[in-house]
């Protein structure tokens, strides 16, 4: 299914590689673990009130999941993992919601369900998203998340999880580094 | 293979025969994003390195989260879009049309139509028998780019509507008792599909209230079968070409049904913070309000209006309750005009705001003071939904929002109609 696109001019793939949130991932990351529960919302992790700062992806950033937990952005560190409950990310198709927990540096988003946008959201970002049983991680568990193998070792308490693997089609556009790099690529989808 | 409305109109679009959880690139019929989100979608694009989109007059943007705009940099972001909707020749609908959701079903939307929009509501659009689904602005600056999108194709659940509704009890009361039953999640990533005797009956308005908040409960839209009924809603917005059939077949494998007799549904409210935490009005305390919405993409058409006027005519606001009312679209705003509804709001003491999505975002119009509780007619009440984490949203109809506004706390509709 490699689809053409029209009329339009691709870019050099350098150059559209360039932005801020859609980056190549490694395939092991290390961090720890913030814990929240189920059905957090996109009002929760990119507030309304902070609608003026989409255009500014950074600063909105800094707001990221504060009425969850203001103290959420002064904890977390390069790496870290959000761990979450079920129907994590549910509500309003704002991408700015993934995009903002990429920009402050979580290396994935660990839950026990997605709402159906904010999965797909997350993968167009290059941000992991995985599913796995929450239950099974504490906050401030160091975890070591194997991206390519779909386990999540949980140092702190010395188990393993698996974690479900994503659609082939997922796996494509998040090893492409997002849906962007995807199109750039392949000159249009090639899923 | 008898096949689902969604397996349907997937296939249709795709050159396959598809079933449930195959994966496919579709043509897309109808591409749209709004002041929130279309910027996002146009720097991505750009990056992206498009400098043309495929189908100008099939993509849309919409000027409704914030318009007219609040602030600077929301104004940065709508002259973004502006500029881009001007030299890519597509289609803008600027402050005073009104709602993404209300424009689309009233001006673009067909049966059979795959659209796809930035916004989590457009499965509003999935009333009029067309696959409509919300994505993120990356998806939909492909979908502007391209005209295609992928999309898996979902299992449907059939929910039949049975018996008969009381008086007092509206869609939005059959969508809440619902979404209360199968809870935030309990479609995810399934159709919806509405059947049963008292849906086959409800007016298009009432159908677009419930498609509104199909992914209140996870769903990746919720559909009709077209009928009559939406013959008719065609032919009045002068469109009745693109009517065509589009149901079901006999046989077609379900997920799941689910079975509700609206008998015996009471008007239904749902309280802070979740959409699925619901209860019937008969059955809460008395809960002061300050503030009452009757709006937005889920209750701000004409028979909603409508309904409030009647609650409201030769009556008053509560002394200290604010009730401000946002007609859905310029349509609706112009109708309720001729038809003398909005000046019974305004006389009641509404403040009527102009088309658009009005304070439901929590941008602007109507946010709320720490500790204030909001009975809105709108689909989300999530923890700082309307601007302040430390305000309380309830949601309801908009008979039970304006009877409520009269009483100053939530109060039963039927206690008047």
């Amino acid at each position: 299914m490699n689809e053409v696109n029209h009329k339009n001019k691709i870019k050099n793939e350098a150059e559209a590689n360039s932005g801020n949130f859609s980056s190549k991932k490694s395939e092991v990351l290390y961090g720890r673990a913030f814990k929240f529960g189920d059905g957090i919302s996109t009002d929760l992790i990119a507030p309304g009130r902070y609608f003026h700062l989409r255009s500014n992806l950074t600063e909105l950033a800094k707001h990221l999941l504060e009425d969850a937990d203001p103290e959420f952005t002064k904890k977390v560190k390069r790496g870290d993992f959000i761990v979450a409950g079920k129907n994590f990310g549910l509500g309003s198709s704002r991408e700015h919601a993934p995009a903002i927990i990429k920009i402050a540096g979580v290396g994935a988003v660990l839950a026990k369900s997605f709402a159906r946008i904010f999965f797909r959201n997350s993968i167009n970002v290059g941000l992991p998203a995985l599913i796995c049983d929450t239950d099974k991680i504490n906050s401030c568990d160091e975890l070591e998340v194997d991206l390519r193998k779909g386990i999540v070792s949980n140092i702190t308490q010395k188990i393993e999880l698996d974690f479900n693997p994503l659609p082939e089609v997922m796996i494509k556009i998040l090893n492409d580094g997002g849906l962007v790099e995807h199109i750039v690529k392949n000159k249009g989808f090639n899923l | 293979m008898p096949k689902t409305i969604a397996e349907k109109i997937l296939s249709e679009h795709s050159g396959r025969d598809l079933g449930p959880g195959d994966i496919a690139v579709v043509d897309v019929d109808l591409v749209m994003a709004q002041d929130g989100t279309g910027p996002l979608a146009v720097s991505q694009l750009k990056k992206m390195g498009f400098e043309t989109i495929a189908s100008p007059k099939k993509s849309i943007f919409f000027i409704d989260h914030a318009a007219p705009s609040p602030r600077k940099e929301l104004s940065d972001s709508h002259k973004i879009i502006r500029e881009f909707a001007g030299s890519a020749g597509a289609v803008l609908s600027d402050i005073g049309e009104g709602v993404c959701h209300q424009l689309l079903v009233e001006n673009f939307v067909c049966p059979g139509n795959i659209v796809i929009g930035a916004d989590s509501h457009t499965c509003t659009s999935g009333a009029l028998g067309a696959f409509a689904t919300g994505m993120g602005s990356t998806d939909i600056a492909v979908g502007f780019a391209l005209a295609k999108t992928w999309l898996m194709v979902p299992q449907t659940i059939k929910v039949n509507f049975n018996g008969k509704l009381n008086k007092g009890i509206f869609a939005k009361d059959l969508i809440i008792y619902l979404i209360g039953k199968i809870t935030a999640d309990g479609a995810s990533y399934k159709a919806l599909e509405f059947t049963g005797e008292v849906s086959n009956n409800l007016a298009m308005e009432e159908r677009f209230t419930i498609s509104n908040m199909a992914v209140e409960a996870g769903a990746k839209t919720g559909l009709f079968s077209t009928d009559e009924i939406t013959r008719i809603y065609l032919e009045k917005q002068g469109r009745i070409d693109c009517f065509r059939e589009i149901y079901s077949d006999a046989g077609a494998k379900y997920e799941s049904e689910i079975g509700i007799n609206c008998s015996e549904i009471e008007p239904m409210i749902s309280l802070p913070h979740t959409v699925d935490n619901t209860v019937s009005v008969s059955k809460i305390d008395k809960v002061k309000v300050d503030q009452v919405l009757i709006g937005t993409c889920t209750n701000g058409r004409l028979s909603d209006l409508k309904v409030a006027s009647e609650v409201l005519k030769g009556r008053k606001v509560a002394k200290g309750i604010r009730l401000i009312v946002v007609p859905a679209s310029k349509s609706v705003y112009l109708d309720a005009i001729k038809e003398g509804i909005l000046e019974i709001l305004i006389e009641s003491g509404a403040a009527v705001l102009n088309p658009g999505c009005g304070p439901c975002v929590g941008v602007h119009e109507g946010i709320l003071a720490d500790g204030e509780v909001c009975l809105s007619t709108q689909n989300r009440n999530f923890k700082g939904r309307m601007g302040n984490p430390e305000a309380f949203i309830y949601l309801s109809s908009p008979a039970t929002a304006a009877w409520s506004a009269v009483r100053g706390y939530i109060a039963d509709p039927r206690e008047v109609l």
